[in-house]
């Protein structure tokens, strides 16, 4: 039996955890006291770079190399803590935030003070007020403790720190529409580079981190880089708050070390599946990342174990379904979520995921042929690489996933929903002799059916003319 | 969100009263002619902008939190919390209080409105005294998200089509029923925000006692809140001397 390993979320079911008496009754605060007053700055920048940590937000970029491409100069620097999470199936970092806010805050005036940061910014997502509130009172509480404002402890140290809320649209989550969000625009990403450590909010070197991130910075100070190097594996060291949730019987988030298996998150953790479902397929991080299927639950859950199999760890947010699941209307319905986000800048992205909703509907709805699927992986392919940001890649990913590992399922689907909708439209014709009002298209036409029903064969995939079938379109 | 207008409204032979359907909240400015809010392309002036004196400290105080300044001198970085603040006050992102905000900001009104116009939780249309978003997202879905929605529709007489493309009020106006993408808590599945609070896991008739305790004033649903949780794996003490013997905070 799978044992968590808790260090972000230990002791957080005690709620004074998130009140500033309370953190520090648990030894909050002393590694920031200890940082300000006897170590130097490139100590904490070298040892997060040794530590290996990568970003907790999706990209798994080294958070110590982020940090040491900040200019060594005197203007202005921002820190941005990404508290964006909208990623489907990502729900960590609001409960690292509920539970225990200090821990951020701490990390966040630590990693300002490695490298020499003046303004630091949360930028939390509209939907999460409560979240919100209790980051707003866990400010104040560190402005109040001296730990926040002019001449932090007496160091000489500036930092000013303000939460920011968004107001509900999932591109905010990419760093630079991030940046633009909070510079008050409308959420559009950059062009990069220049990359945001070099010119971003304000035109000035921003560090931009997830919440996670941030929560492991005091951890690794306190600690050395060796220390943290102990959980996990090589390529991905450290503990991950990790979401399960989906068709399993006890969905929520679990702090194991990098590198267990799937197979314990899923069934060790989180109960598997629900009685009598089997597992059909999961995403294991976010909606973004290509799905996977039970023959790949053995599988370290890590950084590079995900990426060989084909897929990605993304923000460590495993969801799972089951054998009631259709997938054809779960590409859907990853669709018209991506279609619904897309901030509409880039053509490829902008299109791309508003006609393969358009296709996917019509696949649900019995109305495609199984070319269609083919000009799915097309447009796919034309999102991917082709936009300023990976919003368009976040869809392709998954959907050709999808397509390519249940072909059958959407061919069955496609031939089905075309069926019942036939025998419908028969139904329908046959009403007619009853007297009921049958419109023109569904007239029986020569042979005794109608226009209507003729399509429906053909769309069926039965009945089409050779010159169609297996030729190029 | 989808316009509260009938779709064959004609708005230039409606009489005054037409501009307001049945058991909506009234806009006021509709009925009684709206004083002209002059041009969206220049930055109001003070002295022709009627503020009250308190959402005018509310909105400095924002500005003043910002390091930002254009080279007029305008702090945009304060755009979406004003908008909250406006949206908080008048129910939804009025043209008169993107007026009055723009004029403390010292921005345009056209402006403000391109950045509320762009974010889901910022509406540009009366929304009702309550707000019920029920996430319809994958896992949510999985779990049933669509038939919660179904329930809450058929509740307050919400129309379920609207619903599900950006949100519906319900018959008498009070309640914006909408279903929304991930709202980040799938562990809730089936989950809703109400009134910007999370609720979950419930099932559809949940929908109904909500509904009636949010009319009755009363609150919502103590038990099934998403602060009386505790975390997934209970309260788990690890013996792991890695963790125990970390210095860190958390100890």
């Amino acid at each position: 039996m799978i044992e968590e390993t808790r260090v972000l979320l230990r002791h957080a079911e005690d709620p004074k955890m998130a009140t500033i008496s309370g953190y520090e009754s648990y030894g909050g605060y002393e590694t920031l006291k200890k940082a300000l007053k006897e170590i130097d700055p490139e100590w904490i920048v070298g040892e997060l770079e040794e530590s290996g940590l990568r970003g907790r937000g999706g990209a798994g970029f080294s958070m110590g190399k982020k940090v040491s491409f900040l200019p060594h100069t005197d203007d202005a620097k921002y820190l941005c803590c990404n508290a964006d999470e909208s990623e489907p199936g990502a729900f960590k970092d609001r409960e690292l935030m509920q539970r225990n806010p200090h821990q951020l805050i701490e990390g966040m005036i630590i990693s300002s003070f490695a490298a020499g940061i003046g303004h630091a910014f949360i930028f939390i997502r509209g939907e999460y007020d409560d979240q919100a509130d209790v980051l707003d009172r866990a400010v104040e509480e560190a402005y109040g403790a001296g730990y926040l404002g002019k001449n932090i402890l007496g160091s000489g140290f500036d930092l000013e720190l303000v939460v920011h809320r968004g107001a509900g649209a999932y591109i905010c989550g990419e760093e630079t529409a991030l940046l633009d969000a909070l510079e008050g625009k409308r959420g559009n990403p950059r062009l990069k580079p220049p990359f945001p450590a070099v010119q971003g909010l304000y035109g000035g070197p921003t560090l931009i981190n997830n919440v996670e991130t941030l929560s492991n910075v005091s951890h690794i100070v306190a600690n050395g880089a060796d220390w943290f190097k102990g959980f996990g594996t090589e390529q991905s060291p450290g503990t991950k708050v990790v979401s399960v949730s989906g068709c399993v019987k006890r969905p929520g988030n679990y702090e194991v070390e990098l590198g267990v298996t799937l197979r314990d998150l899923i069934f060790g953790l989180a109960g598997g599946p629900l009685d009598g479902r089997e597992i059909k397929a999961f995403y294991p991080g976010g909606s973004s990342s290509p799905v996977l299927t039970p023959a790949e639950l053995d599988l370290p859950y890590s950084f590079e174990a995900m990426a060989e199999a084909g897929s990605m760890l993304g923000s460590g947010s495993i969801i799972v379904a089951d054998d009631s699941v259709s997938i054809p209307r779960m590409a859907k319905r990853t669709s018209k979520f991506y279609r619904h986000e897309s901030c509409g800048k880039c053509t490829p992205c902008r299109e791309g995921t508003s006609w393969t909703d358009k296709m996917l509907e019509r696949v649900v709805n019995g109305e495609a042929t199984p070319m269609d699927l083919d000009i799915i992986a097309s447009v796919q392919n034309n999102i991917m690489g082709n936009c300023l940001c990976v919003l368009g890649d976040a869809m392709a990913m998954p959907v050709s996933s999808m397509v390519k590992k249940f072909r059958d399922e959407f061919e069955e689907a496609i031939a089905s929903e075309a069926s019942a909708a036939w025998s419908a439209s028969v139904m329908e014709s046959a009403g007619a002799q009853s007297g009921r009002y049958v419109p023109d298209s569904q007239q029986p036409g020569p042979g005794g059916e109608s226009p209507e029903v003729i399509r429906r064969k053909r769309l069926a995939g039965r009945e089409i003319p050779s010159a169609m079938n297996g030729g190029g379109y | 969100m989808t316009p509260v207008m009938p779709s064959d409204f004609d708005p230039e032979n409606a009489a005054p009263e037409d501009f307001v359907s049945p058991g909506l909240p009234v806009d006021e400015a509709n009925t009684t002619g709206r004083v002209p809010l002059g041009d969206p392309e220049k930055i109001p002036d003070p002295a022709d902008v009627e503020i009250p004196e308190d959402l005018r400290e509310q909105i400095q105080a924002i500005v003043d939190k910002y390091p930002d300044r254009d080279h007029k001198g305008s702090p945009k970085s304060a755009a979406i919390p004003v908008l909250w603040i406006i949206q908080r006050r008048y129910g939804w992102c009025t043209p008169e209080g993107i007026v009055q905000a723009a004029c403390v900001m010292q921005v345009t009104p056209a402006y403000l409105e391109s950045v509320a116009t762009f974010y889901d939780l910022l509406r540009t249309s009366p929304q009702g005294e309550h707000q019920v978003l029920v996430c319809t997202n994958l896992a949510c879905w999985m779990r049933g998200g669509d038939e919660l929605l179904d329930a809450f529709c058929e509740k307050t007489g919400a129309d379920r089509e609207a619903a599900g493309h950006g949100g519906a009020l319900s018959a008498d106006g009070q309640v914006l029923v909408s279903g929304f993408e991930c709202l980040g808590a799938c562990d809730l599945a089936p989950m809703a925000s109400v009134d910007e609070r999370y609720f979950g896991p419930l099932e559809n008739a949940d929908a109904e006692t909500i509904v009636d305790q949010l009319e009755a004033g009363e609150e919502v649903l103590p038990e099934k809140a998403l602060e009386k949780r505790g975390l997934a794996g209970g309260v788990a003490e690890s013996s792991d001397p890695r963790v125990t013997e970390g210095k860190g905070p958390n100890r």
